[in-house]
């Protein structure tokens, strides 16, 4: 039987690559170890091995090909005493050119299978619309190009830093390794390595670090590989960073913006995937941001290193790849502290923030099609929270959902459903329902962690909830 | 008889860590420290007399309810940071942790701004909300008054990144106790200075006892300059009660970290009179061994002595000394018991810029 090379994936949320290189050219054996070929994702280039021994029969996507989904066919080979043209011509895969998503690994098991994908995350990245209309925020007639959310967070630093000398940035592999998840991409070529710092595996430490060089006035971007390792930290976030300010009677403030990945990645269980929005938004002193598109993305981390307060800049690992449109504009900086109004509608309110809102615009759609108008709005900040959005729109609506990936209990959309009864009570004609992730730690199994991830099932059958539908 | 020795440590000796790099005293016996002139004894006495009558007061206020909360006082140890401020220079920055009266007016912060904080007043250099623990002024570069314990160490690690970041030539003297020694954000921060070569002084301001727990009882090494050795961060102990001791060795300390050298650590060897707090009864030491530090190796007394025995000053001009700094306390503490509250508006101001 000959033997299908397929497109690995090179990290848990992994979706596409690029082969940069075939090492072996049709004809050549191949030996168990033997690196093969060279692929690129948007973190690293990798190289692949042969697992099998054999000869390399036919490469069937060829190199300097852009975009080549996982699990996508890429050669085959002949095993020992197979003819290698045989083997070639036999093969009964998918063209090139089939997603991933749709084409199931052949050799994978079937029970597998569907859970490689999972429902609320999308195996491709896309783009998503424009609709960014949010009350003037973006001139007339500006021109959008599309970016992804990692490429908007580069660009985001890399601006404040040609604009600002005091701008920096400081974390584990920011640097020589061009960031572990390729945000700070370039950045040390552009600004060298007294501004682009690395540090060991210190969490506790660097972010001291960080807050006691802003106590000075300067502007450190600590990056943290994950917000789960910033637990080790939390001290400095909390006593040190937020509390300061207020301690020294204003004398003295920490203008720091603490980044990275938080929330559920892919498959990366219990202790990489948690959502710390919850916990910083409850803490006088800091400013909690949470976007979902590029464009936010690029503009609220402009406005966060701008902000002389500290600030928690919570990202999401499989929101990087995501695809955008931004707005192209020399200084793109959006407010702080305001909602968006990411989809307008008439019969009820989905709230949500960050990659909740990857759930909530899908279930607007669904929603659509049954005749459901749903106002959708990304609350982007989550504290100060832009409840007077959230209440301008149940007016209208007097209907709310809340989505979030974080727990539930003590939750922030607990937070948005207590504000809700403050505030507009009397609009409501249905109590607001949560959407939320399940209360358990995240399991590893693929079919547990979906089932404790919030799905846009769950969100429409919200919506028709507080419809009483 | 040496501080050292009532500790029952070895010899003041400089770890073996680098010892090339801290050149001038690997002997393993302390240097003899160098005399002070006139205007220097007389200096340090009054700074280290302002200090203790300071913290006196502070006392009676919290007895009085005056004061509230936790209240750290410094007496026994003021000449740490009087020795070490001798040897500092302008724009060199000092950050501690909870015990932090003594550090505040060594920098040259006001005592009626200090006094008013501890007694939670509007006039108090936080305005009346941080308290004993929690008291800065960027205008004498101090940057607290921490009370997370070690907290400090690494704040103190980015105010010295921040120097280096700007090539301004400060340096950063960051003082925690031997308690804080043991936390490991501590060491976190001895990885850092070292790898990037940042300009600070660690003093470690070892009074023998983290709150009731003996240094023999809470720490493996026990001699707490070797504690930066697998770092390669030279140390040394100091004769922490003896202020010409201890200027000297900060200026040794301060001359290799701002050439560019990287950390160096000073473990001074000191003690508290008091209790860790107020609410302290310190019953986990002999009253014994309190009495023999008071009256053998108090830091204030020795540099009475010389004066006396010099002739610098006479008992009526140290009277008068005495009655100065009196007055400049009780002023203080006058002005603390005077002055406002904050207006019940500043609960909601300085959250936020």
């Amino acid at each position: 039987m000959p033997v299908d090379i397929l497109m690995p994936a090179l990290s848990p949320t992994m979706e596409k690559g690029n082969l940069a290189k075939w090492l072996k050219k049709e004809g050549d054996p191949v030996k168990s170890g033997d690196v093969i070929a060279e692929i690129e994702t948007d973190k690293a280039t990798m190289e692949v091995e042969a697992i099998d021994e054999g000869i390399l029969a036919k490469i069937v996507v060829p190199e300097g090909t852009a975009d080549v989904p996982v699990n996508e066919l890429i050669a085959i080979i002949a095993s020992e005493g197979e003819d290698p043209k045989a083997a070639a011509a036999g093969a009964s895969h998918a063209p090139a050119a089939a997603p991933a998503a749709a084409a199931p690994a052949p050799q994978a098991p079937a029970a597998e299978a569907p859970s490689a994908a999972p429902q609320s995350v999308p195996a491709s990245p896309r783009t998503h619309a424009a609709g960014y209309d949010a009350s003037g925020e973006v001139p007339a007639g500006t021109e959008f190009v599309k970016m992804t959310v990692r490429e908007a967070l580069r660009d985001a630093m890399a601006e404040e830093m040609r604009r600002d000398e005091n701008v920096f940035v400081m974390g584990e592999e920011v640097a020589e390794y061009q960031g572990a998840y390729k945000i700070t991409q370039g950045l040390l070529q552009e600004f060298g390595a007294r501004r682009v710092v690395d540090t060991p595996i210190t969490e506790h430490g660097f972010a001291g670090v960080g807050v006691g060089a802003a106590m000075t006035g300067l502007r450190p971007i600590v990056e943290f590989m994950t917000f789960n390792f910033a637990m080790q930290a939390m001290d400095h976030l909390i006593n040190s960073a937020a509390k300061t300010l207020y301690m020294s009677g204003g004398q003295l403030g920490a203008p720091i913006v603490f980044r990275g990945p938080n929330g559920a990645a892919a498959r990366v269980a219990a202790q990489h995937s948690q959502c710390y929005a919850a916990w910083y938004s409850q803490v006088p002193g800091l400013k909690v941001v949470m976007p979902y598109s590029a464009a936010d993305a690029k503009g609220l981390l402009k406005a966060a290193i701008r902000d002389p307060n500290p600030v928690i800049f919570l990202e999401n690992e499989i929101l990087y790849g995501h695809t955008f449109e931004v707005p192209k504009l020399d200084d793109f900086v959006l407010p702080i502290g305001k909602a968006r109004v990411a989809r307008p509608g008439k019969d009820v309110t989905i709230v949500s923030f960050g990659i909740g809102m990857t759930y909530a615009e899908k279930a607007a759609e669904e929603l659509s099609k049954e005749g459901i108008e749903a106002e959708l709005i990304d609350l982007r900040t989550i504290r100060p929270m832009d409840i007077a959005t959230v209440v301008e729109s149940i007016r209208k609506t007097n209907r709310c959902v809340a989505v979030e990936e974080g727990w539930p209990q003590s939750g922030v959309t607990s937070e948005i459903g207590m504000r809700i009864m403050e505030e507009a009570f009397d609009y409501l004609d249905a109590p607001v329902i949560r959407v939320t992730g399940k209360d358990v730690p995240m399991p590893y199994a693929a079919n547990l962690e979906k089932l404790a991830l919030p799905n846009v099932g769950e969100v429409v059958q919200a919506a028709k909830a507080v419809l009483y539908r | 008889m040496s501080v050292a020795a009532v500790n029952g440590a070895k010899p003041v000796s400089v770890a073996k860590a680098k010892s090339s790099k801290a050149a001038p005293t690997k002997s393993g016996k302390a240097p003899a420290a160098a005399a002070f002139g006139k205007d220097e004894e007389l200096s340090a006495y009054k700074q280290m007399l302002l200090i203790r009558r300071f913290e006196e007061k502070a006392g009676q206020l919290y007895g009085m309810g005056l004061i509230g909360g936790f209240c750290h006082l410094y007496i026994g140890q003021e000449a740490v940071v009087i020795g070490m401020q001798m040897a500092a220079r302008e724009g060199d920055q000092v950050i501690t942790g909870y015990r932090d009266h003594g550090h505040m007016l060594a920098t040259g912060m006001e005592a009626r701004g200090v006094m008013a904080e501890l007694t939670g007043r509007k006039s108090g250099y936080s305005a009346g909300k941080g308290g004993s623990m929690h008291m800065f002024s960027k205008e004498k570069n101090f940057y607290g008054g921490h009370g997370i314990v070690g907290g400090q160490v690494s704040l103190g690690t980015g105010l010295a990144f921040a120097n280096k970041y700007r090539g301004n030539g400060a340096v950063c003297l960051t003082y925690f106790g031997d308690g804080a020694a043991n936390q490991g954000q501590v060491y976190e921060s001895f990885n850092m200075a070292e790898l990037w070569k940042l300009p600070i002084v660690y003093v470690i301001e070892n009074n023998r006892y983290a709150m009731g727990t003996s240094v023999v009882r809470s720490s493996a090494q026990t001699d707490f300059s070797r504690r930066g050795a697998s770092f390669n961060i030279p140390g040394e102990q100091v004769d922490g009660m003896d202020v010409r001791a201890v200027k000297a060795a900060a200026e040794r300390a301060i001359a290799f970290t701002r050439a560019g050298k990287g950390p160096y650590i000073l473990e001074m060897q000191t003690y508290r009179y008091r209790g860790h707090s107020m609410s302290d009864p310190a019953k986990y030491r002999a009253k014994d061994e309190v009495d023999k530090m008071r009256t053998d190796h108090d830091p204030i007394e020795q540099v009475r002595q010389r004066l006396i025995e010099k002739k610098w000053a006479n008992e009526d001009e140290l009277k008068k000394i005495d009655a100065g700094i009196r007055a400049v306390v009780n002023d203080s503490a006058e002005f603390a018991t005077h002055d406002p509250e904050p207006d019940p508006s500043e609960l909601y101001t300085d959250i936020l810029l």
